[in-house]
């Protein structure tokens, strides 16, 4: 479904991501971890068609995001990392819109905003204006956006984070449930979301993939059965890339 | 269509907030304050419009046009709504096509509401009102040109006052060059051919011939031209931004 293939991103002298190849199948949730600025958003960002890749390509459901990115791009639904929406908006209106540039159109696009609402527990802020909204409202809205055309690849950038545990776990729930028909790429820092959400999970280091695995393969992988220790172990700490 | 979708939402946004209403009140005021006072409407007693009304436009339009553009595209980039944008299956150009015709959309509205001056020559007078259409064919040729330029700063910057200074100084430029007292200080330092050069760019050498009430195709390309580049500049600015 998602297929990365030598997907390398140059700003300037900074590789941000460096020859990454991976694959997501239907039916996976793979976690995407690494520390900041380990080049995740930006592998995100290429896969979902919004930066070009300096080289390589990633193909959605077998079409190159490059070669064919109208037609790719109607494959995916995206949430950015900052959850960025239209504050003029109400949550409904939003959702329409996003619907109707999705291409739906009278009654398929009121029941995909209905459904959307639904799955992401928006009803009771429906009509609310955008800019009142709680962090979490925020962003469970931005992620009922990226589900509106049912899409068949989800790529999620840190989806949890700033929730309330309540809402983590809610939204934990989601994906898992949503992964079982479709495929999932999802970047946290939260390793515990590994084992509560994952099929599979890799590290990223400064580009690079530096741990792929199941989450119990990782586990064993760490020594102690511990991830953070593995995650220690495989990247790199900010003093160390500056020393 | 995603044009379509675009240029609804972005009207709508116009009018769920006070941008728009402030603008074409302050438009009306300042349009008809000058009508009646520097004008002489009443003293002079031309039913034509020309130097009584339309004469005023261009000088509101410098400080207000950019007022409507400033958030067109220096919003998306603080919010960061422009990745959502860019990863809907929607092209750069069709974003910019239908936010520069819900702008303009704005202005069209502030232009008609004018309505009563014409009401009024016409009780009054006998004035011609094919030279009056002509006449606000260019002030709005005029205005949608400044939010052409409006529209590519705001392609270049995320903080909307910068493009308001910015691209409010740019208009201003354009107005003063060609005004006739200005071209008559410049004539004393340069050559002829310079001269010419500077009037051209200029906006009145083209608007007054419309507002005389002469049909000239090199006004029309000259129109034209300058929005069709600076659109065409912003899509390259955006896209060379996400590169």
């Amino acid at each position: 479904m998602i297929e990365v293939e030598n997907l390398t991103k140059q700003f300037g002298t900074k590789r941000a991501v460096d020859n990454l190849t991976f694959t997501v199948q239907k039916g996976e949730v793979l976690g995407f971890l690494g520390p900041n600025g380990a080049g995740k958003s930006t592998t995100m960002r290429m896969i979902t068609g919004f930066i070009p890749p300096t080289s390589g390509d990633a193909k959605v459901c077998g079409i190159s995001i490059t070669d064919n990115p109208g037609e790719a791009k109607t494959k995916i639904g995206y949430l950015p990392e900052s959850a960025p929406l239209y504050n003029d908006m109400t949550v409904i209106g939003f959702l329409k819109f996003c619907a109707a540039i999705r291409g739906l159109k009278d009654t398929a696009k009121n029941d995909a905003v209905e459904r959307a609402i639904d799955t992401c527990f928006l009803d009771t802020v429906a009509k609310q204006s955008i800019d009142t909204l709680s962090k979490g409202y925020r962003h469970r809205t931005c992620l009922a956006q990226a589900l509106l055309h049912d899409p068949e690849v989800l790529i999620l950038d840190e989806p949890t984070d700033g929730l309330d545990p309540n809402q983590k776990f809610e939204v934990r729930q989601l994906i898992k449930r949503l992964g079982k028909t479709k495929a999932i790429l999802f970047s946290t820092h939260i390793l515990e979301e590994v084992e509560a959400a994952c099929t599979r999970a890799v590290i990223v280091d400064r580009g690079k993939i530096v741990a792929d695995g199941t989450p119990a393969e990782l586990l064993a992988q760490s020594g102690t059965g511990s991830l953070t220790d593995l995650f220690r172990k495989v990247t790199t700490r900010d003093t160390e890339a500056a020393a | 269509m995603s044009s379509c979708t675009i240029y609804k939402r972005e009207l709508s946004s116009y009018f769920s907030q006070p941008t728009a209403y402030a603008i074409i009140v302050i438009f009306l005021l300042f349009s008809l304050g000058l009508t009646f006072t520097f004008g002489e409407f009443m003293r002079v007693g031309d039913s034509s419009l020309e130097w009584t009304f339309l004469f005023w436009h261009p000088w509101v339009y410098m400080l207000l046009a950019p007022a409507v553009g400033m958030k067109l595209w220096a919003d998306e980039q603080r919010t960061g709504t422009i990745e959502l944008l860019g990863t809907f299956p929607v092209s750069t150009w069709s974003a910019i096509v239908g936010k520069f015709l819900a702008a303009a959309t704005v202005w069209l509205i502030a232009l008609a509401l004018t309505f009563p001056i014409i009401i009024t020559v016409n009780y009054l007078g006998n004035p011609d009102n094919g030279a009056i259409f002509a006449g606000y064919l260019g002030s709005f040729l005029v205005c949608a040109t400044f939010l052409a330029i409006t529209m590519l700063v705001s392609a270049c910057t995320r903080d909307q006052v910068v493009c308001l200074i910015v691209s409010v100084a740019i208009c201003v430029l354009v107005v003063l060059c060609g005004y006739d007292p200005v071209t008559r200080e410049l004539s004393k330092i340069v050559s002829p051919g310079v001269l010419e050069g500077i009037v051209s760019f200029g906006v009145w050498d083209h608007f007054r011939s419309l507002n005389s009430g002469l049909f000239r195709l090199k006004d029309f390309i000259w129109f034209g031209s300058i929005i069709l580049v600076c659109l065409l500049g912003t899509s390259a600015i955006l896209s060379s931004k996400r590169a």
